[in-house]
């Protein structure tokens, strides 16, 4: 059985109300944090190795360390709340069922990074959300936990929920500010970083639902012991949204490093593939990351077994790896297809694109649009290069990493599925009746050269 | 190009809507008051018949102390905002990912075919209204769609009728 954090207690029933969670041990590590001094809970932090939970990965007592501090300025938590990145439900569950964790950390964090305000940026269509979120943080208020000197120990914090209208683009940590600020989500250059110039221009973290309620286990283990928990640098849980085609979809805190192979199979995992069918592809990831063919899922190009964690799913980079990104895992069974699915992805990031940097704006619209010819049937064998073109203009050359979350998926496609790609130009009509299948994807062979 | 569509009467908050503008305004600092304007949007969208009209965006200008164009440009850039009139219930079906993987788009068709509508389209009465929209972070439960403030999931067809009946007697 795997370790879990931050779900340990969320079978319990009632625990989004204050009395159950409270019961069960909430707020104990803000009792704990208010009586240490904010650079220890960073130096915690840093020890514990967490790594932000958002997709990016990037450490989170590094990010925390880097906030300028000039006097007389505010500095802001922001919690990212905008969870869009197709695949990804878990901070839904999070911030639903056990919506004090959230709470939990953000004064944790806030009290750390000498903030007195932190807000909540949460997506527009979440909007019931924002009523369990609001109704628990006045239950933390009147019960002393936010406002004025909190457990007498000096300290003010006021936590703030916003909700967002619909773009995905608000997941970016500056387009994400922007919207906070009333304004259009258009991500901004860079530098200034938000740990400088953030939120109207005051000195600003912001991170990932998940990545603030960890700060709880942090602080009650202590850094150490939660390092000891994961794998090498992939250290302590992780909450993975599954779905497709398999038997058991939903949310898992798996301890990092458990091997892809149980996270699908065992029944106390996923519980397999429904209809006894075979897998042909999946991404671990969320829609950015690459997909990976079904014999790159479970053992990396080496025939080792494939680890879920960050550095274990980035086994083999582009050529045979992928990202754990938000872990947003979706699965796809042999009747599946990877034309159609990638058009469908580019057709998201198309309809996503905020549309300042015109590699963005107009490549992915092109990707769509070939896709889609592709799809039914009118592609030819120069559209297949086309794409990889398209998706290598974009790569590297946009302010924000939506250009990359477009390309990716449809490089690793063609990486991966190329053959697939062609059936549907050799066979315009049966394409359109019939799915390539997995005839050569069944069994675990060595990996193609990529395509240069 | 974003159209705009005018609509005649000037709104007003209800005073308890517009209480609730004052405590959302009052969470920014002071002169942050711009940081309101989406979820004030959303409560003007909700109050006044489910879209943003000039004159709506005009007066939430007006209520936050902002030119009129402040407003545009943001209810133009986020996809809830509806710039012109939708049916009384917004069928919001999720088309992206894994919804798409578990057969989202023949419950669209299922659903338009029932009601003699295609997608953006609204039914003659008023009352529908079926829109694909992309992601909405419910990929563990699709295909599913959204509808107002609430999410229908693991849809099947006769969930979909059995929602079409519900929502047809409360009229």
């Amino acid at each position: 059985m795997s370790r879990k954090l931050l779900l340990k207690n969320a079978h319990i029933e009632g625990i989004e109300t204050y009395e159950v969670y409270r019961k069960n041990g909430g707020y104990a590590s803000t009792e704990k944090a208010l009586k240490m001094t904010p650079e220890k809970i960073v130096e915690e932090v840093q020890k514990s190795g967490l790594r932000g939970r958002g997709g990016a990965g990037f450490p989170t007592g590094m990010k925390w360390s880097f906030l300028a501090k000039p006097d007389g300025i505010p500095r802001y938590l922001v919690v990212n709340a905008d969870e869009s990145e197709p695949g990804t439900f878990k901070d839904r569950f999070l911030m639903e069922k056990i919506p004090h964790l959230l709470i939990e950390g953000m004064i944790n964090s806030c009290f750390a990074l000498g903030a007195n305000v932190g807000h909540i940026f949460i997506r527009g269509e979440y909007m019931w959300i924002v009523d369990i979120l609001e109704k628990a943080i006045a239950e933390a208020k009147s019960n002393g936990w936010l406002g004025k000197n909190i457990l007498k120990s000096g300290y003010d914090c006021e936590i703030y929920v916003t909700p967002g209208a619909g773009a995905y683009i608000c997941g970016e940590e500056t387009a994400l500010l922007e919207a906070l600020e009333g304004k259009r989500g258009n991500p901004r250059n860079k530098p200034p970083f938000p740990a400088v110039k953030g939120l109207y221009q005051c000195p600003t973290v912001v991170n990932n639902v998940e990545t603030i309620a960890a700060v709880v286990p942090i602080i009650e283990l202590g850094g150490e012991e939660y390092a000891k928990i994961g794998i090498g640098k992939s250290t302590g849980t992780k909450l993975i949204s599954a779905s497709g085609n398999i038997n058991k979809p939903g949310i898992y805190e798996i301890e990092l490093g458990m091997k892809m192979e149980e996270f699908i199979y065992s029944d106390e995992w996923l519980g397999g593939i429904p209809k006894g069918k075979r897998m042909k592809a999946c991404i671990p990831g969320g829609s950015s990351m690459p997909i990976l063919p079904n014999y790159l899922v479970t053992k990396t190009a080496n025939g080792e077994d494939r680890l879920f964690s960050y550095e274990g799913l980035n086994d083999g980079g582009f050529e045979s790896g992928t990202m754990l990104g938000s872990g947003g895992f979706m699965l796809y069974d042999e009747d599946q297809c990877i034309v159609r699915n990638t058009w469908n992805f580019s057709r998201f990031y198309h309809h996503e694109s905020c549309g300042q940097c015109s590699p963005c704006r107009e490549g992915t619209g092109w990707l769509e649009k070939v896709l889609h010819k592709i799809e039914n049937g009118h592609g030819t064998m120069s559209d297949i290069d086309l794409l990889w073109d398209i998706q290598k203009s974009i790569d590297g050359n946009t302010i924000c990493p939506l250009g990359e979350a477009a390309a990716w998926p449809v490089a690793a496609a063609l990486r991966h599925f190329r053959d697939e790609f062609e059936w549907h130009v050799k066979n315009p009509q049966l394409c359109m009746s019939q799915n390539f299948g997995m005839h050569t994807y069944a069994d675990a062979r060595p990996i193609k050269v990529a395509q240069a | 190009m974003v159209k705009v569509t005018e609509s005649p009467e000037k709104p007003k908050f209800k005073s308890e809507t517009m209480q609730e503008v004052q405590r959302i305004t009052a969470q920014y600092p002071e002169g942050k008051q711009k940081s309101a304007i989406l979820r004030v949007l959303h409560l003007a969208q909700a109050e006044f018949g489910g879209w943003l009209s000039v004159n709506t965006m005009n007066y939430v200008a007006e209520i936050l102390n902002l030119r009129p164009i402040e407003v545009y440009e943001v209810a133009s850039f986020y996809s809830m905002y509806n710039l012109k009139p939708v049916g009384k219930y917004m069928l919001e079906f999720c088309h992206t990912a894994t919804c798409a993987t578990m057969g989202v788009e023949s419950l669209i068709d299922y659903t338009c075919k029932k009601l003699g509508i295609k997608t953006g389209e609204t039914t003659a009465d008023g009352l529908f209204t079926i829109k694909e929209v992309e992601c909405l972070g419910a990929c563990g439960y699709a295909p599913m769609l959204q509808l107002g403030k609430s999410y229908r999931e693991h849809l099947t067809p006769e969930k979909i009728d059995a929602l079409i009946d519900e929502l047809k007697a409360k009229g």
